[in-house]
């Protein structure tokens, strides 16, 4: 048990840490083109929680980054570095929205269901197929997944220029579906009780995020499926021996993995766009990496990560908002600063820390022991 | 005259962990000293200290009675000190000629350095008796020789002091007596050796002082003659421990397993195992002899399933497996085979996962461990629990990561997770590699208890002493193929060494 909290505190230390030199070095960026890091602060935070429109913005990014974020944790567990959330969101909302289209007039209970299943499948099969000729024939993930990226892209421009667009207009776009395929928004749900709060894009796919994550947790540490994909992550060799399946295993990690990329579709098609457009994924997929890491991977870390990403979204757009001389690319600046210390850099401090929790422990519990 | 080595009170610490704690030691010029204790008594970071891979955190050295600070490889050898490692540093495709001169080349052209090399490389072999010839290419070389090679490397760069870290691991018995004849020349002509090891053997057969290590420190300085095998196992392992295993004969009854003309061959379509076929009785323990790498490990990933086979038929109870027909680890393990693999770090455990996930790794999908979703978290713990408990491994705590427990409580949760299963057969590769005398012991027992259970045991291992100790039949193996079989009680070192060595009997 004391490893466990040992583990908990060096962890919750370490991304602490690495978070505070991050802002901090931030802050000296701000200062140095001559604002003021502590307005700079306030802004982002008032721009985050300071209003409910801020906060519905804030949270509705959270949700795309909790996807993503997820959609690398699981394959990573398997030891698989899945760059291409960004394709499988993509992917998975054409799936949605093509369900959308064709249902639109069923009844919303039919339809929403559907569309989940469709993101999942759409999106699935896109991380399947690197899934499977990393398997099968050796192509490396990473490389693969990239491809896919681009290859879901092109795929997106040609369906939107050429097949799915609406008629008679110049932007690539379908048409907007029908309001029985439209999530409700928060806005919406708080106005049936009586509660009038700003419109913004925040949708019930927050609670499928969250629904998703429970489920991920569960499935990685608590089912015999997980143990074996984590086998496979961890030690090969010892998964042959074991008697698992070592390719099966890369393809349902990375069919997974694609299949919660794609859930982005959810809310970014049916619960904002209500149409399908182009890049609507933009990002989500590729800060997912950085969600994940700064989360160590696991479903709850990654919601808090996602939620900081959310605030950097949010309150960054503020920030450039107010002042003159900061603007997107700044807050940009300080998204990668985060992810540079909290993930790239993330063992910078580690030998110092676990020196320090060790001796907070040492005085309270026996050492186990050593070979 | 000084001593060739004095070390004084050289800790050194990793993490939370002490590999050395005040430790001394003082060699005496042109002796052979021996260094023993258990895997991780702190022998090998001593030596690497020494050799000037780590820096002591605290402590002198003196060689030759000057203290000196040794900060790398290249320190240690200016003042004299030569290594020569478990794993041979040798590049294959060059020549001997070519590897000794590595890193220390004369002159602007190779040539020039080469030619200048022969003649000192010469005589420095006619000088130790260490003959090699100088132009063969390193790969064509067998084991014996490449150690030959090592040991002239370090005396081409001058070294009076020479440490052996456990070389004989990969020698014959034949081989590693050639070893000792040329450490005993090299000592008689002023060398001092260090020998690391953990065979007591060795220490006995040839080092004149010993010094035991164990948790870090060292606990003993004692001259060879003046002490024996069961006070140095003493001293190793801190009790009294039993060097002999105790068995009765063997009962075989009905055949388990029966291969025949089996052919294994590796991803290269390199020929691993050549036409093998033997068969083992529940209530026999058959050994498989030989030097590591002469396709053991292959032969054992085959009957476990983890390995295809190209030729034959391996026959377990009434299932007969052909080769071509599909099969894996899994379908073994269902059919009764227990497998200890030969690495338990590489094959037998994952190290990241905690002890009671590693308890039911390959036996996962069980319906006892699972409900319809879920793992029965509960009971794993219980059964985990319990086991570990019978099996004694400590600490006895089912949640603690695998990594954390020493290399013998390591290996007994691998042996208490395939015997715990009760398997028809089970198939076992070096029991007891890294692993301290005191769960040797138990690893032991716990294998005969297996065969007076009725079960039939497949031991694989390169420590001819277990082989030996344990075994009711041998089967000695090179090259892939088989040389010969010996039952137990006309076995001795001197016949499986010459089969080991390839070396075929005269037909009687």
């Amino acid at each position: 048990m004391n490893e466990k909290t040992e583990n908990l505190l060096l962890v919750t230390l370490i991304t602490t840490v690495n978070l505070l030199l991050a802002f901090i070095i931030s802050g000296f960026v701000i200062w140095s083109v001559g604002e003021d890091p502590w307005f700079a602060l306030k802004t982002m935070l008032y721009g985050a929680f300071g209003y409910d429109e801020g906060i519905g913005y804030t949270l509705y990014y959270t949700t795309n980054f909790i996807f993503t974020g997820l959609a690398f944790a699981i394959a990573f567990h398997c030891r698989l570095f899945n760059i291409g959330a960004e394709g499988q969101a993509y992917i998975g909302g054409l799936g949605v929205g093509l369900i959308c289209l064709w249902l639109e007039d069923l009844p919303f209970a039919v339809i929403l269901p559907t569309a989940i299943a469709a993101s999942a499948l759409f999106g699935a099969v896109w991380g399947a197929i690197p899934g499977y000729l990393q398997a099968k024939r050796g192509s490396h993930v990473v490389i693969t997944t990239i491809m896919f990226n681009f290859i879901a892209s092109v795929l997106m421009v040609y369906l939107l220029v050429n097949i799915l667009i609406k008629p008679g207009q110049m932007s690539p776009e379908t048409r907007e579906f029908g309001e029985n395929g439209w999530l409700p928004q928060m806005h919406e749900l708080f106005g049936w009780i009586g509660i009038q709060i700003t419109p913004t894009p925040l949708n019930l796919s927050l609670f499928w995020a969250f629904i998703s994550a429970f489920f991920v947790w569960r499935y990685i540490w608590h089912t015999r499926w997980g143990f074996e994909m984590r086998t496979v992550g961890a030690n090969e060799s010892a998964a042959i021996y074991a008697g698992i399946n070592v390719d099966r295993n890369i393809i349902i990690a990375m069919s997974l993995a694609g299949a919660l990329a794609g859930f982005v579709g959810i809310n970014e098609i049916m619960g904002f766009n209500h149409r399908i457009l182009l890049n609507f994924q933009f990002g989500y997929g590729f800060t997912g990496i950085a969600v994940s890491l700064i989360g160590r991977n696991h479903p709850f870390g990654i919601l808090l990560a996602s939620l900081l990403f959310g605030i950097l979204y949010q309150g960054g757009a503020e920030l450039a908002f107010e002042t003159q001389t900061i603007d997107r690319h700044m807050v940009v600046l300080i998204q990668g600063l985060v992810i540079l210390f909290a993930g790239a850099l993330e063992n910078l401090f580690r030998p110092q820390l676990q020196a320090l929790v060790h001796s907070i422990f040492k005085s309270s519990s026996p050492v186990t022991a050593h070979g | 005259m000084s001593p060739a080595i004095e070390l004084r009170n050289i800790s050194k610490q990793f993490g939370p962990v002490q590999a050395n704690r005040n430790v001394s030691l003082k060699v005496e010029s042109g002796t052979i000293h021996g260094i023993i204790g258990e895997n991780g008594a702190g022998k090998s970071t001593l030596m690497s200290i020494l050799y000037g891979f780590y820096q002591a955190d605290s402590g002198t050295i003196q060689v030759q009675g000057q203290e000196l600070k040794i900060n790398s490889a290249n320190d240690a050898i200016a003042s004299g000190i030569g290594m020569v490692h478990q794993h041979f540093m040798l590049v294959d495709t060059f020549t001997v000629l070519e590897n000794v001169v590595l890193g220390v080349e004369s002159g602007w052209t190779l040539k020039a350095s080469l030619d200048d090399a022969r003649e000192t490389l010469i005589q420095l072999e006619k000088e130790y008796h260490l003959e090699v010839d100088v132009d063969a290419l390193i790969q064509d070389l067998p084991v014996g020789l490449l150690q030959r090679v090592e040991i002239l490397k370090a005396l081409y760069r001058k070294a009076d002091i020479l440490i052996l870290d456990e070389p004989t691991g990969v020698l014959t018995p034949q081989e590693a007596d050639d070893l000792f004849r040329i450490l005993e020349e090299l000592s008689k002509q002023g060398k001092t050796v260090i020998l690391i090891t953990h065979k007591l053997r060795e220490i006995m057969a040839i080092t004149s002082h010993v010094s035991v290590m164990r948790n870090g420190e060292m606990v003993a300085h004692l001259k060879t003659s003046e002490t024996n095998r069961e006070e140095l196992a003493e001293l190793m392992v801190g009790r009294k421990v039993l060097l002999r295993v105790d068995k009765t004969s063997s009962s075989p009854k009905h055949e388990i397993l029966r291969i025949e003309h089996l052919n294994v061959k590796d991803q290269n379509e390199v020929s691993r195992v050549k036409d093998l076929s033997f068969s083992v009785h529940g209530g026999e323990i058959l050994g498989i002899a030989g030097v590591s790498g002469n396709g053991q490990t292959e032969l054992l990933e085959t009957l476990t399933g983890i390995r295809s086979f190209q030729g034959g038929s391996i026959q377990f109870g009434a299932q007969k497996i052909q080769s071509g027909d599909k099969f894996d680890a899994s379908l073994m393990r269902d059919l009764g085979v227990g497998h200890v693999p030969e690495d338990r770090q590489r094959m037998g455990l994952v190290t990241s996962f905690v002890a009671k996930e590693n308890a039911i790794l390959g036996y996962h999908r069980d319906k006892a461990y699972n409900s319809t979703f879920e793992m029965d978290e509960t009971f794993m713990l219980e059964d985990c629990s319990s086991k570990m408990k019978d099996y004694d491994v400590r600490p006895a705590n089912p949640e603690l990561q695998s990594s954390l427990f020493s290399g013998g409580n390591q290996q007994k949760l691998v042996v208490m997770r395939e015997m715990s299963r009760n398997p028809e057969l089970l198939i076992v590769g070096q029991p007891t590699r890294g692993v301290d005398i005191g769960a040797i012991e138990f690893i032991h027992r716990r294998i005969i208890a297996m065969r007076d259970a009725g079960k039939a045991v497949l031991l694989v291992s390169v420590e001819l002493d277990e082989i030996l100790s344990l075994s009711d039949r041998i089967l000695v193996m090179f090259s892939g193929e088989m040389m010969g079989e010996i039952s137990a009680d006309e076995a001795d070192e001197r016949r499986i060494g010459l089969l080991m060595a390839g070396i075929r009997e005269k037909a009687a």
